[in-house]
Formats: C-alpha cells, structure tokens, sequence
C-alpha cells in the first residue's frame, strides 16, 4: 500500500505536459466535466450543452480546437456512430499524471 | 419579401417523400416532374401556406462531402419547431425513428435530432417558456 506512489508509471514530460496543458483552461475543463456527465456527444451536442449551461456561445471552431487539444492529451477519446464523430472523456491520462507526479507530493503531505 | 421555400438535400427523393410524409407527417404541395427529378415540395399541416421545404436532390458533387461534413459533427441541415417535444420524441421514435440526440436543453430551447435517412440530421425544437 505504502508502495502506491513509489511504483513509477512511465509517462514522460511531454505526455505530462499534454496533461496539464490541456487542464489549464476553464472550458476545456467544463468540456471534460460535460462529456463525464453524458459520454459520446457530438460535436454539434458539446457546442448546444455548453451554451445552455454556460450561457455564452462559443464557435464551433472554437470548441473544436479545444476538443483537439484535449484529443492530444489523451484526455478525449472519439469514436464513430454511424456517420457522426462521437467524443468520450478518457480519465486513464489523469490517473497517469497523478501517479506519476501529483501523488508524490500529495500523499507525503497527507498527515499535515 | 418572404421567405417561400427552404430546401434539404436529400439522396432520393422517393424516399425523402416517404420519410418526411409518413414519419414527420408533413403533406406534399407541389410535385412537379422536372426531367429525371421532381419540383417536390412539402409543408406543415399546421401551416399548410407557410413556407415550404423543398426535398431537393443531392446531385450536385460538392452535395455529398457538405452532407458528410455536417453530419460527422452531428450538425442538423434544418431544424422544426414542436409544441411538446417530449410526445414528439415517442411518436416518431415509434415510427422507428433514429434519433442520434434524445430530448436534451440547449439553452432558450428544448431540442433532439434524428437522421430523416436522406443523408441528414434534423433538430426538433421545443421553444422554453420564460427563456
């Protein structure tokens, strides 16, 4: 048990950097939150869920670059349904970066 | 000046005018024969002199990538407005509908998509009291 933060999983700095990248922006973490709720949206689903809950419209190409840029991290995963390009939330690369990184700093703190 | 005619590019329009009779229930206005096509337009029992949609076959070869276009990123072509999209849902899922989004909010509206079989998605929209 002790042993969790030791085991060292092999992810390196560029894939930590996609990671953390890919988090540092309020609508790509809104997005993630979205697709966590109801997996496999569309784009069109994701644009249409992000105007009724945020109030404000972004582009399509907007959210589209986003959703590429979390596609990179790992973070978004797509798949085909039928003819339309369904996006799903990948949580493995955050598992990933907390035990390569975050857990290592927060499981020494924990008794404070 | 007013808006008469909005037109769906649909694969075949045999078919397109099946779908969109039978299934969404609209009732045909004109049907003119027009070479190898048809001038085939439909409208709204609701609204049987409001505008028509004009059931325009996808020939042209720009038509085919557009359609596919839209349709990988589950945009609709064109989108109707119901008074209960709820019973709207269940009667056309029924009908054996497919809808690719079920009654969801989307801000000032209610809305769902199917595939009208013809190469698109369609949104159905609920306007939301009070929004």
């Amino acid at each position: 048990m002790q042993q969790n933060y030791c085991i060292l999983v092999r992810v390196d700095d560029d894939q930590l950097d996609n990671v953390f990248k890919a988090l540092g922006d309020p609508i790509r973490r809104r997005i993630l939150d979205r697709l966590a709720k109801r997996q496999g949206q569309s784009l069109f689903e994701i644009c249409a869920s992000s105007f009724a809950e945020d109030g404000r419209s972004l582009s399509r190409q907007t959210i589209s670059q986003h959703l590429d840029m979390l596609e990179r991290a790992g973070l978004v995963r797509t798949h085909w349904n039928g003819r339309t390009k369904m996006h799903t939330f990948d949580n493995a690369p955050l598992r990933k970066a907390a035990a390569a990184w975050l857990n290592k700093h927060l499981k020494k703190g924990s008794a404070r | 000046m007013r808006i008469y005619v909005m037109s769906v590019l649909v694969d075949d329009q045999a078919k397109a005018l099946d779908f969109y009779t039978e299934k969404l229930g609209f009732i045909v206005k004109h049907d003119i024969p027009m070479g190898a096509h048809r001038w085939l337009t439909v409208v709204s029992k609701e609204a049987p002199e409001g505008t028509e949609l004009l059931l325009e076959p996808s020939e042209h070869p720009a038509a085919g990538p557009f359609k596919s276009a839209l349709v990988n990123d589950g945009i609709p072509a064109a989108s109707f407005q119901v008074d209960d999209l709820k019973k709207e849902f269940e009667r056309l899922r029924q009908l054996g509908v497919e809808f690719t989004v079920e009654p969801m909010d989307a801000g000032t509206v209610r809305m769902a998509v199917f595939d009208d079989t013809c190469g698109n998605l369609i949104q159905l929209v609920e306007m939301v009291e009070g929004k």
